[in-house]
């Protein structure tokens, strides 16, 4: 019992540092319609920063600052900040699919650099020691998951709750309205390309949050946690909860989690363990499918279409109140 | 510095370049970046390498052609496996993105792709596994051509066919009906649909010289490198900068950023390394859409 409670803390951590991510798409996709396929490399951008911020001096690479864990954070939504903007500038006033592109590259090359760049990043090797938070309840093992999880889950609503507080604003008006109608907006005097560049910026440093937040939960960080399948899970995550919804990321990101773990464990216990690793790439096969066949019949995701027909329904019963009154 | 690095380049660059064709036809005929077409890039390989084995097993070991180091099967594989790719890409439009396409949503359609992709390679590594695999362990005798220069009868001759290839696609998309048809139907879509283009026939040419190319491609990369599930999505990024630096819907264009994108990667070889090879079309990338957005040839969009 203790052990499920454990795996289950453990579970929705992790769970819920993938909806960060999610999160962090879903304002620039969802909201904005920038489409950002090279997300694994802002996460590892965050995790690498807080990584170098946070961890014991260490004689084999650079720095190693021991600095507290909430600078490692602020730091590394700082630099995944600035690294999402300059790609923006680079690239949001040509057509969306160059941001693909670009943003792709961008994935490949922090790849090159963790894994080349020995003496910043410990190269293939990665980074260890990261300090925990709660390190000391290391020795209880389901205490130490729950007061991790409750400092991923206080991050995760912080931040959920700032979205939907940005999403109502008027700089999310303003967001929405360059992503339904560009030349609406731009005649009424908004720059498209700056108020893209900002929401572009800040999904970029949410995403690298998630990066710092995983980080100092495993503890260890290498090149191969960021590979482009890390992109291809949020996008599947989002597309599933439905994108332009704040809650359909966060469901959408435990449900398809929920799918991924849950057949990783079935094909660990059906498959010998010299298959595992084609059963592996089918389980990949099954999810990529899986994401083309929603799109196909649900474009909208679980979230995406339901709150659409509330707002459809609301606005029918305002339209039919008005026309009683008169 | 030696000058070897000319022919390292200028073979990367037909792979880059034969993919390259691909992607830009693409985009400029269907109006999306097909994230998949370093994985057709990687099926056509594999379907060739089925169709050697098959046929080695049928007639036994034939001999290689004189100083080559495939013989005739290769070249039948190779064309069963450019008609497996062009299918393959026929058949993935036809159950998802023509579907996705008459949505109007040019961005949905890329992460189908997307996801498309990632499904293929996956598939290709559970039949495959992900161990590279070799259509011939033989290893040839380069003959030195002057200024410290060596290069192999295989090399010599894929870069022939490239020649032949890219002459071919040209000649295609400038003398006949369908390539002007397809012209037409890049520059302008509306206009091309009201004089009466048949746009489905057009789509389906663009996705058989795709297909069909990155197959050969594919092959090239077989013989000189190695067979792995991810050696056409390793191709992507250098695909994409070959297209964009050419100018989108230019397919001499595609061939010139192809060659231009392999000789920086063979030279950066050389001066720094091989471990930032990858990067070297991302400067090239970024480069170009900071100073030039559409490309060497490219025409701004009507």
């Amino acid at each position: 019992m203790i052990d499920l409670i454990g795996y289950g803390a453990f579970f929705l951590t992790t769970a819920l540092i993938f909806s960060l991510v999610t999160l962090g798409l879903n304002l620039q996709w969802g909201l904005t319609g920038l489409f950002n396929v090279g997300l694994a490399g802002f996460v590892a951008i965050g995790a690498y920063t807080s990584a170098l911020l946070t961890t014991p001096d260490d004689a084999a690479r650079l720095g190693g600052f021991g600095l507290p864990i909430l600078v490692g954070w602020l730091g590394a939504m700082i630099v995944g900040g600035i690294a999402a903007a300059l790609t923006g500038m680079a690239t949001l006033r040509l057509r969306s699919d160059y941001l693909a592109i670009t943003t792709f590259g961008v994935a490949v090359v922090v790849q090159l650099v963790a894994l080349n760049a020995q003496k910043l990043t410990g190269g293939p090797f990665g980074i260890g020691f990261i300090p925990r938070p709660f390190g000391s309840l290391a020795e209880t093992p389901l205490l130490f998951n729950l007061s991790n999880l409750a400092v991923v889950c206080a991050v995760t609503l912080v931040v959920f709750f700032a979205l939907e507080h940005l999403s109502r604003s008027p700089w999310g008006r303003v967001l929405k309205a360059l992503r339904e109608d560009e030349r609406a907006a731009i005649s009424l005097g908004k720059s498209a390309r700056f108020y893209r560049v900002q929401a572009f910026a800040v999904g970029g440093a949410i995403m690298a949050l998630a990066g710092a937040l995983q980080a100092h939960f495993t503890g260890f960080i290498a090149p191969d946690n960021y590979l482009p399948i890390l992109t291809f899970q949020v996008w599947v995550m989002l597309i599933v909860g439905g994108s332009g919804s704040n809650l359909g990321a966060v469901i959408g990101s435990i449900l398809v989690w929920g799918i991924w773990a849950g057949s990783g464990t079935l094909t660990s216990v059906l498959f010998a363990p010299e298959q595992q690793a084609r059963a592996a790439s089918l389980q990949i096969v099954a999810i990529g499918v899986m994401l083309c066949v929603i799109l196909l019949i649900r474009p909208n995701g679980l979230f995406g279409d339901r709150l659409q027909r509330l707002r459809g329904k609301r606005a029918k019963l305002a339209a039919g109140e008005s026309g009683s009154d008169s | 510095m030696s000058l070897q690095f000319v022919v390292d380049g200028l073979l990367t660059g037909s792979m880059i370049g034969l993919g390259a064709i691909g992607v830009t036809l693409t985009y400029s005929i269907l109006r999306f970046s097909n994230f998949a077409h370093g994985d057709f890039m990687a099926w056509g390989t594999y379907a060739t390498l089925a169709v050697v084995s098959a046929i080695g097993a049928t007639f036994g070991k034939v001999a290689p052609i004189a100083p080559l180091s495939f013989g005739w099967p290769l070249l039948v594989a190779m064309v069963v496996g450019m008609a497996f790719t062009a299918l393959l890409a026929l058949l993935l439009d036809r159950v998802l993105f023509s579907r996705l396409r008459s949505q109007g949503q040019a961005i949905i359609v890329v992460m189908a792709s997307f996801g498309a992709s990632m499904a293929l390679r996956s598939l290709l590594e559970f039949t495959f596994t992900s161990r590279p695999t070799y259509f011939s362990r033989a290893i040839q005798i380069a003959m030195p051509v002057g200024f410290g220069i060596r290069i192999t009868p295989d090399q010599i001759a894929l870069l022939l066919l490239t020649a032949v290839l890219v002459l071919g696609v040209h000649l295609l998309m400038t003398r006949t009906q369908t390539g002007r048809a397809m012209q037409a139907l890049s520059q302008n879509a509306a206009l091309a649909r009201i004089v009466g283009i048949d746009v489905a026939s057009v789509v389906r040419v663009t996705w058989v010289i795709g297909g069909a190319l990155a197959c050969v491609a594919g092959v090239m990369i077989g013989i000189l490198v190695q067979i792995r599930p991810f050696m056409g999505f390793d191709m992507l990024l250098p695909m994409f900068a070959a297209a964009i630096l050419g100018g989108i819907g230019s397919i001499p264009g595609a061939v010139l950023g192809g060659l231009i994108i392999g000789l920086a990667e063979a030279g950066a070889v050389q001066l720094i390394g091989a471990e930032w090879r990858a990067a070297v079309s991302f400067i090239i990338l970024m480069a170009v859409l900071f100073v030039r957005p559409i490309g060497l040839f490219g025409v701004r969009e009507r």
